[in-house]
């Protein structure tokens, strides 16, 4: 028989019963709909994640320096400096996994415009710096090696900061006061959203580093009272370059083995991927209920088949007698649960779609339908249904004509 | 040479521990264009041997040869394929489709056959118009009377140009003036080159034939040829009768 002539009967025979094909199908329906509808919260909360993590850098080390020891009570990282503006020079110069490395020098000051003020983070730092976070800048210029070397007193506005203290305003050009200092507005960054934390990146001014040393904190200009954010040349290399500025600063700083590092250094590709190996997880496992109930669906789609078998024994016999060959049978039985299975998958996209819609609508949720997913849940209800027919179809095609003709 | 030619042919049924001889060492010929009454009662034999040779089953020993092919020690496949192309059946139950149209119950084997579905309407129609109902193409089983029914279950076994067609009691449910009009189409196909083997237990019925084998535990009784009684004549006889009666009971 012509594998069309088989489609067409087996559409004909479930379209005769159409309350019970839907009801057996009800299973895969929902399966596959569950399946397509958690799969695209879980992609969604990982591309959130993702993005999120990619918005504050890429390839990124972070070097803290270490903690005081004052009459046993340790302080946090960073409060005892360790760095050095020579250690700097040496990452930057020696590690050969290194692209970038530039200070971030960090207090909080009160920032005035003409008739705005607005508290935020103040910055020292160099160039490297936006590149290392993949920061561009909207408007005006970035910092330059010109503006360190003659400790200018310019300032480059996050979004946020504009906002406050401009408003619509043009702030290129004008001038804002940090701890009474005159600083020129040369440039504006693009917004950069929050971090996975909820931290507005935005919400930050910087200056040229040495202008920092000099003009905001004052202090001893040999250490580094901040942070070292380095750029590696790649995702893979990341891991090499942590180990190898390690070994560095150790080497520096003359610590010998077994002594604790007087640093600590922060590997955000890590922690990124630690992230999405949660969001991972997390897709998995709303997949793998979403799957079981697409093999109770299956379990649905044998049941029937089983019934529907016993039902049409005669109609079988009849067409046996008539030259249907046992393959034609099996063929027919296998198509009709095939049908149901493929159709209930493809009524489940839908539905699934539908609601991951719904979902992302009601509760604000990212949501994300990944064409592979809905590829991959339609060619498994097929499956589903070829295995789950195969014992009922198998059953039909091993029935013997007379018995089945004599069946009442 | 014979269409159809048994040797030694018996079939052995295990139930439990018991063994049911069915049929013991048959021999049995039919010539092509021959209409063949077997007859007996329940037990006899004579659905088992309308199975054989009908290959809806195979014997325990012996040998069949269908229009000079030996067929008793085919696979399932090949005999699907025998009963496809050279065989028709006509049960007494009808045995339609249901929920089908009488056209396309008839284009049932056709699709089997793999004809394509232009022709398949083509010849189904055809066959429908031979039994009569060229008119009830569209109509479902329920829509039709038991007679009705019977022709399009004659139709579906003629549409394959079959060699020979095998009916089981086609007339145990029919009264007995549709009884003689299914009799009327056997003969016409007979006399159009079909060999038809009946099987019944009605007398009546074994008259139209003109070969009548009688069966008892097994064993062909008796094997005679016979003049046939023409259906159509008696259809014609009933015919005027039913036309008189109106009269009769005035």
């Amino acid at each position: 028989m012509i594998p069309l002539e088989t489609f067409r009967v087996a559409l004909r025979a479930l379209l005769r019963n159409k309350l019970r094909s839907f009801l057996t199908v009800l299973g895969i329906i929902i399966g596959v709909g569950a399946v397509i509808a958690m799969v695209a919260i879980g992609e969604g909360a990982k591309a959130e994640v993702e993005a999120s993590f990619a918005s504050m850098g890429s390839n990124l080390l972070i070097v803290m320096s270490g903690s005081t020891k004052s009459g046993g009570a340790h302080g946090g990282f960073g409060s005892m400096p360790t760095l050095t503006g020579d250690d700097l020079r040496a990452i930057r110069n020696e590690v050969p996994t290194v692209r970038y490395a530039a200070a971030q020098l960090r207090t909080s000051a009160q920032l005035m415009s003409e008739d705005q003020n607005w508290a935020t983070q103040v910055s020292g730092t160099s160039p490297e710096y936006f590149q290392i976070r993949s920061w561009k800048i909207e408007r005006g210029r970035g910092l330059l090696d010109s503006d360190l070397d003659s400790s200018a007193k310019v300032v480059v506005l996050g979004r946020t900061v504009v906002d406050k203290l401009f408003g619509a305003v043009d702030p290129l050009g004008q001038t804002v006061r940090i701890k009474n200092i005159p600083f020129e507005v040369v440039g504006v960054l693009a917004a950069k959203g929050q971090s996975a934390m909820g931290q507005d990146y935005d919400d930050a001014a910087f200056v040229p580093q040495t202008t920092f040393g000099t003009k905001i904190q004052g202090g001893l200009q040999k250490f580094i009272s901040g942070t070292i954010f380095i750029g590696a040349t790649s995702a893979d290399a990341t891991q090499r370059a942590e180990s190898q500025v390690a070994n560095l600063l150790r080497d520096r700083h003359r610590l010998q083995p077994g002594a604790e590092d007087d640093f600590s250094i922060r590997n955000l590709t890590e922690m990124a991927d630690a992230q999405a190996e949660g969001t991972r997880t997390l897709t998995t496992l709303l997949a793998s209920i979403a799957g079981v109930s697409l093999l109770v669906g299956g379990i649905g789609i044998m049941n029937i088949m089983l019934v529907s078998v016993t039902e049409r024994t005669r109609e079988i016999g009849v067409r046996m007698a008539v030259g249907a060959t046992p393959l034609d049978i099996l063929l027919q039985f296998l198509v009709e649960s095939l049908t149901l299975a493929i159709a209930g998958g493809m009524v489940g996209v839908a539905l699934g779609v539908f609601s991951a819609g719904r979902l992302a609508a009601r509760f604000g949720w990212a949501t994300l339908v990944r064409p592979d997913v809905v590829i991959i849940s339609v060619v498994f209800s097929g499956v589903v249904g070829v295995v789950f027919g195969l014992y009922p179809a198998r059953k039909a095609s091993r029935l013997d004509p007379i018995e089945a003709l004599r069946f009442e | 040479m014979p269409l159809i030619e048994l040797t030694q042919v018996s079939k052995v049924y295990r139930m439990g521990d018991v063994e049911v001889h069915a049929l013991r060492e048959v021999s049995f010929a039919v010539d092509e264009r021959d209409f063949v009454a077997v007859m007996g009662s329940s037990g006899s034999g004579k659905s088992t041997l309308m199975n054989i040779v009908g290959c809806l089953d195979r014997p325990t020993s012996g040998t069949y040869r269908l229009d000079g092919h030996e067929v008793s020690r085919m696979d399932r496949r090949a005999l699907a394929r025998i009963r496809n192309q050279t065989l028709g059946f006509v049960f007494q139950s009808f045995n339609l489709l249901a929920r089908t149209s009488a056209l396309e119950n008839v284009e049932l084997p056709l699709m089997y056959g793999g004809v394509p579905a232009r022709e398949r309407r083509r010849r189904a129609e055809e066959a429908l118009r031979r039994v009569g109902l060229a008119e009830r193409a569209h109509h479902h089983p329920n829509q039709m009377s038991g007679g009705q029914q019977q022709r399009v279950a004659v139709a579906r076994a003629l549409v394959t140009q079959p060699r020979l067609i095998v009916a089981d009691e086609p007339t145990g449910n029919l009264d007995s003036r549709t009884t003689v009009e299914i009799m009327v189409l056997f003969q016409e196909l007979s006399a159009a080159g079909i060999t038809v083997l009946l099987v019944t237990h009605e007398p009546d019925v074994a008259a139209y034939a003109s070969r009548v084998v009688v069966m008892r535990d097994g064993r062909i009784r008796t094997d005679t040829r016979q003049a046939a009684r023409r259906a159509a004549t008696d259809l014609a006889a009933a015919s005027a009768l039913a036309d008189d009666a109106p009269e009769a009971s005035a």
